[in-house]
């Protein structure tokens, strides 16, 4: 499975954010360490605070804050802002859906959606920071 | 919104085996979490997973295969605020010996206070000292409440699938 650019960008900025109580970050700080362009994070991180996720923070050493609860956002929460992981559940059709076999494949690709949508709804920021931190 | 009780976490619970008198409350608590009563259920369960001569202490360990069966309760003097259950299985689908946890609960009044966390503890140690060092559960896939919880403890995906179909 892959994320879409613009999600990956969110879960990085949210779990470079979150990972210390108050830590305050600019775009360029997070966009460097991934390796990411500093505009389109910019746009994601506006994305972000339009929910309260996250806040800017200005003035001189400005940057970005973390504003949510990392025991209650899960990673679909953020997912969800860019894009949708089970298109088939959420009624998207394509070409051939409508005969057996098509059915069938679609059968079978919703229990993939519906594990995946499992999986990123029990996993919330505390979670995958704990995670993270298993992995340094 | 955060729990009132969340900063309970620091309190100390003391964790034990279940006793019979404990099981009217274990019944309120599921009926709470569950909306579905099942007293006999429960009943059922604590005879066969915990019910030992009175002879016997906490830290024993009985004869029988209760031995690899656990009935475990958090409480704060009279009042149990959670429990859980699990045993040790070995060899179902060529998997070796390990833990199951199959039922856990936790008072609604007190949940984000740590009581999951020290029952789940207390389990897996005597799961280990039973000589098993892997542990696992199964769960609904909407649960999201309890899964949650399950990988706040650091479970993940293990590598069954469990399957099904309408008969």
């Amino acid at each position: 499975m892959k994320l879409q650019k613009a999600t990956r960008c969110a879960l990085f900025a949210i779990l470079e954010l979150a990972s210390g109580h108050d830590r305050q970050l600019s775009a360029n700080e997070i966009a460097e360490k991934y390796g990411i362009s500093t505009n389109h994070l910019a746009k994601v991180l506006r994305s972000l605070g339009r929910v309260g996720l996250v806040e800017a923070v200005r003035g001189a050493g400005g940057g970005y804050r973390f504003s949510g609860n990392r025991r209650r956002t899960t990673l679909l929460d953020i997912i969800q802002l860019f894009e949708t992981i089970d298109p088939i559940r959420n009624g998207e059709r394509e070409d051939g859906d409508d005969t057996a076999e098509g059915k069938g494949l679609c059968q079978v690709l919703m229990e993939i959606e519906d594990t995946a949508r499992a999986t990123f709804a029990s996993i919330t920021l505390d979670t995958m920071i704990k995670l993270v931190d298993k992995n340094r | 919104m955060a729990n009132p009780h969340a900063r309970q976490s620091e309190r100390k619970y003391s964790v034990r085996l279940a006793r019979a008198t404990d099981i009217p409350q274990v019944i309120a608590i599921d009926t709470e979490n569950t909306a579905l009563p099942k007293a006999e259920y429960w009943e059922d369960l604590f005879e066969r997973y915990n019910s030992r001569p009175t002879e016997l202490d906490d830290d024993t360990q009985p004869k029988s295969v209760k031995r690899y069966r656990f009935f475990l309760v958090a409480c704060d003097g009279d009042t149990v605020l959670g429990f859980i259950i699990g045993e040790v299985r070995a060899w179902e689908f060529g998997s070796p010996p390990c833990g199951w946890i199959f039922a856990i609960g936790v008072r609604a009044g007190t949940r984000q206070g740590g009581v999951g966390h020290i029952l789940l503890e207390a389990l897996n140690e005597r799961f280990r000292k039973a000589g098993v060092n892997k542990v696992r559960t199964m769960l609904a896939r909407d649960d999201t409440l309890i899964m949650s919880f399950f990988r706040s403890q650091g479970m993940m995906a293990g590598p069954f699938i469990q399957l099904e179909k309408d008969l």
